[in-house]
């Protein structure tokens, strides 16, 4: 997708794009189920399927059909009524958790730790959040407290470079505690708004690395008791069921304020974003939707159920 | 990984087990709980449709209804058809080309492919003293470019020159010249994570393909993908033409139903498996053992291989001895505490075993803590000689000072005895028995023989009913470290 395509269909242009795939394959599913048919059982268990194929998982999507039985059971229906309501049900379950992240200037710094499994996205996130933030005038550092994986340090230099914050790193193989102690420590003599912490990818049933990152979340508690005050789970949009064991654990774990969901511009669904709302009521912060610097964005619960759905903007 | 898979098929399969002659309705029934918990994990839905039918197909016939124990018949069948979706035989990498031959590495961001790349570089050098380059052909993620260098540069492996500015296609290019020339057997091309519907960049990996004519092409994915697995891989399939796939993150706990929803749309083997952070945690892919899993078999072989490598024989030999007379005392404890640790603790071994996916969800919630095997390790090396040969030495003073020296507390020392005391008495039931020695103790030679001879039905001898010592009726093992 080019830039002007960008300008003219704005976020939810390359949302929709980027789910388009996934919807348009849902579409096509609902309209086959629905083709002027009575909502009967076999309709419904083939509806439930439908949703199941959207990573909404099993209980999730029996819940749904569920709901949608209540009302139309036995009687005749159209693809757009299902799609509808569903849409609707949908964005009900998700708009109380389409809470941006808000960054109180007056913590000096803010601190914001970014969690994640390997490889969901977590450095490239904090790259486009650092954009962000820079353009509405607040001052940014970045800490590279992944010290662990090889040139994780240098790819966030790198995002520093591009998007004109500094970031505070020291060799690979150092602490990542220490990392993050020392960038505390530089952003409040600083006088900075807003540090963003990069940790390494850890799968949550790993004990140790789990350990580690309390060892940071304790280290920033000592400097200041309310440091992180925001603790950010990436989350991969194209993960399965997973997605519920690890906010379960790093929420046991650092006690998780909110989450991203990155990588929406394939062809994943993200549908899980639908059972984990459910499950966990964590607010959903923002979605990645591509590589370019711009393409992270508010959750926007209507645009989202309606996208999954394949409807248009209402 | 698989852990809820095996749960859940393990309750379908008791049930079926209690019941004596098995019923046309009862496989049906079982298969709609093998329908459910492949969904759950994450299998594709019209993989999982597809397997339902074949397992009916072959389930709902003479074979079943007549035979002795139906359960473990249905269990075989659904276990074969896993075997078989899985692809039947391990597939290594095929280097037969005339050097340099080029792998290509492709897949979606943050799947693990650098990380890969590099563990198969390494492989190849040390197994099979291979000459190999890496070259990355990641121009768009910052400092892609330098990991895939440092990988190198920490494992002893050639990568290709950087020049900015140059395009993947160039690079490749440039990456098969300098291996023809400096006469390299292999070169690995690390290329730019993509999304499977981003037309540019597919044909981006069209025309590096082009360039190279790689002999495998890999798609590497996460173990954690969800339903998407089936359009990414068949989207890579179509466009790229994949030879196999690596499944990354099998150390974690996904169910890794993406690994059979690949397989089974591309039809292309799975070739490898991450299983961890470190350069040579990587593994050929055996269908029989992942399938076993899947099914609640347990991955016996892998437990006894495991065993094997970390178990010193000569101690093992000392503590099955000491257990057959029925003699059992700290220091034998200590040293299982000991060996479970070095297996990877009781997640690692408990995964592995055979219809504990149930206890393994009642230690979670008796809060069974693998930092208690720390603590009791502690206990234990805190006491003298004579106490840990003679527990009944401990009297409250003494209990202090090994309190005190260990960092814990007269209560969880207390609780230790206990623990050891109920462990000892089952040890010396076990020893009149003369039949398991121990988990962890194996026997004389073999390895693991009580282990060894677990067949598809589920019934190992010696863990079949009571499982392991001690597992038996309370769910805890008594010897395991407990917070109550």
């Amino acid at each position: 997708m080019n830039a002007q395509d960008d300008q003219q269909t704005g976020w939810f242009g390359r949302l929709k794009s980027g789910l388009s795939k996934s919807s348009s394959k849902l579409t096509a599913g609902i309209a086959a189920i629905f083709k002027s048919r009575k909502l009967d059982a076999a309709a419904l268990e083939e509806l439930e399927d439908l949703l199941i194929t959207a990573d909404l998982g099993v209980a999730t999507a029996a819940l749904l059909t569920a709901n949608l039985a209540r009302d139309r059971f036995d009687k005749d229906v159209g693809d757009d009524e299902v799609r509808t309501a569903l849409a609707a049900n949908i964005a009900e379950l998700l708009s109380p958790v389409a809470r941006p992240l808000v960054i109180d200037r007056g913590h000096q710094p803010h601190v914001v730790m970014f969690v994640g499994v390997n490889g969901s996205g977590k450095t490239t996130t904090i790259g486009k959040m650092a954009q962000h933030y820079r353009a509405q005038g607040l001052t940014v550092m970045l800490a590279a407290a992944d010290t662990f994986r090889a040139a994780a340090i240098e790819q966030l230099q790198i995002w520093g470079q591009r998007v004109g914050v500094p970031v505070v790193a020291r060799a690979h193989g150092a602490d990542s505690a220490a990392v993050a102690y020392e960038a505390l420590a530089r952003a409040q003599a600083e006088n900075i708004d807003l540090l963003l912490i990069d940790t390494a990818g850890r799968l949550q049933n790993k004990t140790e690395l789990m350990d580690e990152l309390a060892k940071v979340v304790r280290v920033l508690g000592k400097q200041n008791p309310e440091a992180p005050h925001d603790r950010i789970l990436v989350l991969d949009g194209t993960v399965g069921q997973n997605a519920h064991s690890q906010v379960q654990a790093f929420s046991e774990l650092t006690d998780i304020t909110g989450l991203v969901v990155t990588k929406l511009d394939g062809s994943a669904r993200g549908g899980v974003v639908v059972s984990l709302t459910e499950r966990f009521g964590l607010p959903i912060h923002a979605i990645g939707v591509g590589e370019a610097v711009a393409d992270l964005d508010a959750f926007v619960a209507d645009d989202f159920a309606r996208n999954l759905m394949g409807l248009d903007q209402a | 990984m698989f852990d809820g898979l095996t749960g859940r098929l393990g309750d379908v399969f008791d049930r079926l087990k209690r019941r004596g002659a098995l019923k046309e309705g009862d496989v049906n029934a079982a298969l709609r709980e093998v329908r459910v918990a492949l969904l759950e994990a994450d299998v594709a839905l019209d993989v999982v449709k597809s397997f339902i039918d074949k397992v009916r197909e072959r389930a709902v016939g003479q074979d079943v209804l007549r035979s002795v124990t139906p359960g473990q018949q249905v269990v075989k069948i659904v276990h074969d058809s896993l075997v078989e979706m899985l692809g039947a035989e391990p597939e290594g990498l095929n280097l037969s080309a005339t050097p340099p031959v080029a792998i290509l590495m492709v897949g979606l961001q943050g799947g693990g492919k650098t990380t890969t790349t590099a563990k198969l570089a390494r492989r190849l050098v040390s197994r099979e003293r291979k000459k190999v380059m890496m070259a990355s052909l990641d121009i768009y993620r910052p400092a892609a470019r330098e990991q895939l260098r440092i990988l190198g540069e920490q494992n002893d492996i050639q990568t290709l020159p950087i020049n900015d500015g140059e395009a993947p296609a160039s690079i490749a290019k440039r990456a098969m010249t300098a291996a023809r020339l400096q006469g390299f057997d292999v070169v690995f091309l690390d290329t730019a994570g993509r999304t499977s519907i981003d037309e540019a960049m597919m044909a981006e990996a069209v025309a590096v393909r082009d360039v190279v004519q790689p002999v495998e092409t890999l798609l590497v994915a996460d173990a954690m993908t969800g339903q998407d697995a089936v359009n990414t891989a068949r989207n890579f399939n179509d466009r790229v033409g994949l030879t196999g796939i690596v499944l990354t993150r099998v150390d974690g706990d996904a169910r890794g139903g993406a690994a059979l929803s690949m397989r089974a749309v591309t039809g292309r083997p799975i070739k490898a498996l991450g299983i961890g952070e470190k350069i040579d945690e990587i593994e050929d892919f055996h269908p029989e053992r992942i399938a076993g899993r899947i099914l609640g078999m347990g991955d016996v072989v892998s437990l006894v291989e495991k065993a094997v490598e970390n178990i010193e024989q000569d101690e093992a030999e000392r503590l099955a001895q000491r257990m057959q007379k029925g003699q059992f005392d700290l220091e034998d404890m200590l040293s299982q505490l000991r060996q479970l640790k070095k297996m990877g603790g009781l997640g690692g071994v408990m995964g592995m075993l055979p219809g504990i996916g149930k206890i393994q969800k009642q230690m979670n919630a008796a809060n069974v803590d693998e930092s208690m095997i720390k603590r009791q390790e502690a206990i234990i090396l805190s006491m003298t000689r004579a106490e840990r040969r003679n527990v009944k030495l401990l009297n409250a003073s003494r209990k202090r000072r090994v309190a005190s020296g260990s960092g814990t507390s007269v209560p969880e020392i207390n609780r230790l005895v206990k623990q050891y005391m109920e462990m000892a008495k089952a040890m010396k039931k076990i020893g009149k028995r003369g039949g398991l020695g121990s988990l962890f103790g194996g026997g004389s030679g073999g390895g693991m023989p009580p282990l060894g001879g677990g067949g598809p039905g589920g019934s190992i001898p010696g863990l079949g009913g009571g499982g392991l010592p001690g597992l038996g009726s309370g769910g805890l093992p008594p010897g395991f470290p407990g917070k109550r």
